[in-house]
Formats: structure tokens, sequence, C-alpha cells
């Protein structure tokens, strides 16, 4: 039997962002069934409305208890990027490179730098896109296979909440060593927060592979390849 | 310094703008001292390449001297008279260590754009878009060589400016159709396109072994050229049948090896031409390949149609089925300059094939639009222009 509590506050089962929405559309709800000039229809609004706005104040869903639902203890789930490159360089340079944790800035765009701490932890700071700022952490290597599999996370009460793995696994044919890297990051704002990281994850894994595609030419070509800082006939190069 | 600029569709003009400068360890700066035209260029003036910028500096078929190396660089100096290969290639790359410099991996500095337009980005090119890589070109006084011990070749004394600077493309590009053949001894090979590439394209088919090689086209002057250094058959399209004609030339075989030299603007007489012109202006289809459609039904059954004429996008009323039952191969792809520079520049320097008369018109940079309006019309009896920046 789901126990009802005559207020919400001791049982609390919608998230503080479900709450506040909840309020939100409740009032508009109540506020439009008042008003509104059908009167069954309007009553049932108000009070949908209502129920609402009882929700989101009180913190307490009969229908989340019902459905076994809680919204208020949720860990966001974590989101997935995985993108794949072959490198044409043997394995033990490529995981070489990577495993050698502070030429990552060299090729990841946004990592200002990374400093080893010791065998496992390191620190890190990278560069807010924009211009915002830096911003710092600290991670540990949680698996290290060499030649097959990097795997590290921040560590608990960083500013990120991030975890990654890299495998590296020779190619066939002597075509080198395919990398895969497999990201996993954490958003910081509950549901909320977790929306709007579903909303950047594209342009998240556009940045992984851009930067896996640097790496890749760092280890290929030598240098990475651009045409920043050339001339052209556009308006500011004229002469 | 003074560089030609695309500003727009059928707009060019020259501009003053800064120098190049070295960006990266492997790059070199050439003083141009020839750089030419080449059909691939209309194709930008047309609009039909997708994301030209403003301001690009186009030109990609160029010959100079180099006047500052990177600091990655081993064996490149000041002073030397350099050739050097149209695409960017990194030269470390699987693609770049197994000879296909054109489909380099890390060449395009723009590799994310061309990835999505392709599905796996190819080797930059000079002057050829933003998907191309963004490089500046060669109509300029000084360009920007990346990657530049892997795509400069020192040219060879006794060999003139005037036929090394057609083995940074047009020979390369040409050699390339002849090689994707597969020319078999006693192969007549028929070459649609008698302009720079098609021209260097039926010199490379007898260098490969061909026993005849037919030339179509539609400019009798052009034909006599063929006719005149290649020593080609000539056909020309606006006043014979061409299947009919191929046909009768050739015992009623066909010919056993097929090159599209003209690529996505390509002309036909009559209604052909009108209705992928139509609906390349709606943007129904991006090229027109009645070349393509041609060369499929005029080829020998189980023979070969090599393609090296440039295609941006999309065709329609492809023969499939033709292609198909006839077992016929198909080879094409951008050149890999890298791999035959050095073997085509023997060829010039042993006195089997000058590339020089391609050169007709030999202009300064300052008449660069111009320039490219009579290339473009063919008028002046016009091959290639090559400025002189």
């Amino acid at each position: 039997m789901p126990r009802t509590p005559a207020t919400g506050t001791s049982h609390v089962n919608v998230g503080s962002a479900e709450r506040v929405l909840s309020t939100a559309a409740g009032a508009v709800l109540a506020y439009a069934g008042i008003k509104s000039k059908s009167k069954v229809g309007g009553a049932a609004l108000a009070a949908l409305g209502a129920t609402l706005v009882f929700r989101g104040a009180s913190g307490y869903c009969p229908m989340n208890d019902v459905f076994g639902r809680d919204s208020a203890h949720e860990q966001p789930e974590p989101i997935e990027i995985k993108e794949t490159f072959t490198i044409y360089r043997p394995i033990e340079q490529v995981y070489g490179f990577w495993r050698r944790l502070e030429n990552l800035p060299r090729f990841m765009e946004h990592l200002e730098s990374v400093r080893q701490l010791d065998e496992r932890r390191s620190h890190w700071q990278g560069r807010i896109p924009g211009g915002l700022g830096t911003i710092d952490w600290e991670a540990e290597i949680t698996t290290d296979e060499p030649n097959r599999l990097l795997a590290y996370r921040s560590l608990p009460g960083s500013q990120i909440d991030q975890s990654g793995e890299v495998r590296f696994r020779e190619a066939e044919g002597g075509k080198g060593t395919e990398l895969q890297a497999i990201m996993h990051y954490r958003a910081p704002a509950g549901s909320l927060g977790q929306g709007v990281a579903k909303l950047l994850n594209p342009a998240l894994a556009e940045l992984v592979r851009s930067d896996m595609r640097r790496f890749k030419m760092l280890l290929e070509a030598g240098e990475i390849p651009t045409v920043a800082g050339q001339s052209s006939g556009r308006g500011h190069d004229k002469i | 310094m003074k560089a030609l600029c695309w500003v727009g569709t059928n707009k060019l003009s020259v501009e003053r703008i800064p120098d190049p400068k070295i960006l990266n360890p492997h790059d070199a700066i050439v003083r141009v001292r020839l750089s030419s035209v080449c059909g691939s260029d209309l194709h930008l003036l047309d609009g039909y390449v997708p994301t030209m910028q403003e301001g690009d500096v186009i030109g990609h078929e160029f010959m100079g001297e180099v006047v500052e190396v990177g600091p990655a660089l081993k064996r490149m100096k000041r002073g030397d008279r350099v050739v050097v290969g149209s695409v960017i290639s990194c030269g470390g790359c699987w693609f770049c260590d197994h000879g296909h410099f054109s489909l380099c991996d890390n060449g395009n500095a723009h590799a994310a754009i061309a990835e999505k337009a392709l599905g796996y980005p190819g080797a930059g090119i000079f002057g050829y878009s933003q998907a191309f890589g963004g490089y500046s070109g060669s109509h300029a006084e000084y360009i920007r060589v990346p990657f530049a011990e892997t795509g400069s070749f020192i040219i060879p004394e006794g060999v003139p400016d005037e036929s090394a600077v057609f083995c940074s493309d047009a020979f390369p590009t040409g050699f390339m159709a002849a090689d994707m053949c597969g020319i078999e001894p006693g192969d007549i090979v028929a070459v649609w396109g008698a302009g720079g590439v098609g021209q260097m394209a039926m010199h490379s088919a007898y260098l490969l072994g061909a026993s005849r090689v037919i030339a179509i086209d539609r400019f009798p002057e052009r034909l006599a050229m063929a006719r005149k250094y290649a020593r080609a058959e000539v056909l020309n399209y606006e006043e014979v049948d061409v299947l009919e004609a191929l046909k009768e030339m050739t015992g009623g075989r066909g010919p056993d090896r097929c090159i599209d030299a003209v690529g996505m603007e390509a002309h036909t007489p009559g209604m052909e031409h009108y209705y992928d012109l139509v609906k390349q202006q709606l943007k129904i289809e991006t090229d027109r390949p009645a070349v393509l459609r041609q060369a499929i039904m005029a080829c020998r059954k189980g023979g070969t149609l090599s393609i090296v004429g440039v295609y941006g996008g999309f065709i329609d009323k492809f023969p499939m089925g033709a292609a198909m039952n006839k077992g016929l191969t198909f080879r094409m792809g951008q050149m890999h300059a890298q791999k035959y520079i050095p073997r085509l520049l023997e060829y010039v320097q042993g006195g089997s094939v000058d590339p020089s008369y391609l050169l007709t018109h030999r202009w300064p940079l300052e008449r660069g639009p111009e320039g490219y309006d009579m290339f473009k019309h063919k008028t002046n009896d016009c091959m290639r222009v090559v400025f002189e920046p």
C-alpha cells in the first residue's frame, strides 16, 4: 500500500527541476481553467492545474508513487561519446604517445595542460570554450594495460565528472593501430542540466572527433594542417 | 603581393594582400614563376563548387622558386626551382605510403567539411574551395606550400619553366587517366575532351602502349593540336554521330579504353544538353554527365572507363544497365601528383613529351579576369593562359 502523507515534505519523490516546472505549468492551467467559458472543461483544467501546483509545491506525486518513479534521487544518466580512428603507426607508438598525458594538450584543443602527479593521478586544466576562463580537475588512471587499454576518471569532488577509456588494437593488413575513445560525461546540474548537456552532445562528439583527428595528424604527418593565419582577398586582409 | 581572387560566381579580381608566411614546420614559401589556368577552375567560376568564399585566392597548377623553408624540412633549400603538385598530401598516412596521394588522410585542413560531403575526406587542393582545405592558390606572387618536401620536385636541368609548369597538374592528371585504363598492346583509346588534360592523356596513352588514340571535342583548333602534337585521330562531336563514328573506326568493336577528361559541365548537341542544363540550374542534378553516358555506350564490351574530369555531386540518367551488361570497369579519381611527377619530368627531360605547346597565352597576373574569360569562352584559340605574377 502506498503511504499517503498529509503533506509532501516527508516524502519527496519529484526532482527540483521538475517541481519548478510542475508548479509553473499547474498555475497556468489552473488560471486557464478558472477563466474558461466551458464549465465542465474549465473545472477539469482547474483541477489538473491545482494537482500540478500541489505536486510542485510539496514535492510529492501520487502517480510517481504508484509507478515507483522517483525523479528526486535519480542519478543523471552519463552521456556517452564514442569515436574511432585508425592511425598508421605502430601500436607501441600510439599507446606511448597517449599514455604520456602531458602530450594530450598538443592535440586536445580545449585542454590547457596536464600534469602527472604520480603513477596514477594527474592534474588537468581545461579552457572553457568562448574564452570564459579555465577549469581544473584531478583524474586518476583506473586501468592501464599497455598497448591495449587506458581508462581514467575524474576524482570525486572535481568540477568535472568525466571518465574515459581509450582502446588500442592492431588494424588488419598492416594499416596501423585502431584507436577507439569512449568518453562519459555527467552533467553537474541535475536533470535540467542534463537536458542542456544532451543538447550539447553533438557538439561534444564533434569536439572529441576533431581532437582525435588532430592526434592522427600529429602522429602521421608530424603537424596539424591549418590555414589559420593565411592571407586572403577578404575585406580585412586587403591592402 | 598581388593575388587573383574569387569574389563570386563569374567574378574574379586582382587584389593586394599580405605575403604568405610559414605557418607549419613542413611549409615552404615559393615565389611563383608560372601559374596556369585549369579547366577545373571553370567549375569554381561557374559556381558549381560549393564552399568557395569571397576573397579565396585561386590557381593550383604552378612552378616557381623556393624562397623560405620551414624548420622541419631537411632537403629543400632556398633557390630550388620546383614544380609543385596541385594536391596537398601529408606523405605519412597509409594512403600516401601506398601512392594514393589524392586520398591522403591528413592533407585537408578542413577535413570535417569534406567528411560530411564525401563520407571520408581526401587530400587538400590549392585554391579549390574551403571543402578542399581552404588553402590559398597559386595565382599570386608567392604561395605557402604545406608538406613542401612531399609535394615539390626539383625541375631537372634543361626542362624549361613552360614545360615544367604542366607537370604540376595537367600532365599527371592525363597520365593517371591513361594509367588507370590498364592499356594492353593493340588497344584503341578514346579521349573525350582535347583540353590540357585530354592532350596529356593522349600522349600518355601512347607512352603506355596504345596503338591508336582518338580525340573527341568540338573546337577545331583543339582537335588540330591533338592531331599535330598528340598524334590523335579526331572527331568533332558537333559534326558527326560520335557513337557511329567510333564504331566505324574500331571495326565495329568500340574503343577498348575510354577516358573522360571533361567532367561535370559537358556539352552535347541537341536536347540532352538542355535537359541536363535545366536540371543543373534547378539544382535537381549538380553535374551534367553527357560524356559519361556516351563513353559507357561507346566502350567495347569488357573495356575500361577512366574518369579524371571532375564531378562534384549527383548525376542522373546514368546508363547503369549498359555498364553492367557490357562488363565495363570504372576507374576514377583526383590525380596522385606526387606519385607521377618524377617519372613525368624524366619523360620531358628525355624529350618524349613536351607539354609546353599547351601554353598559348603568357600573361601578367593583372590580366587574370580577362584571361579566365578568354579561357572559358575559348576565344583566340586559347588552350591555356599561364600567368607570370
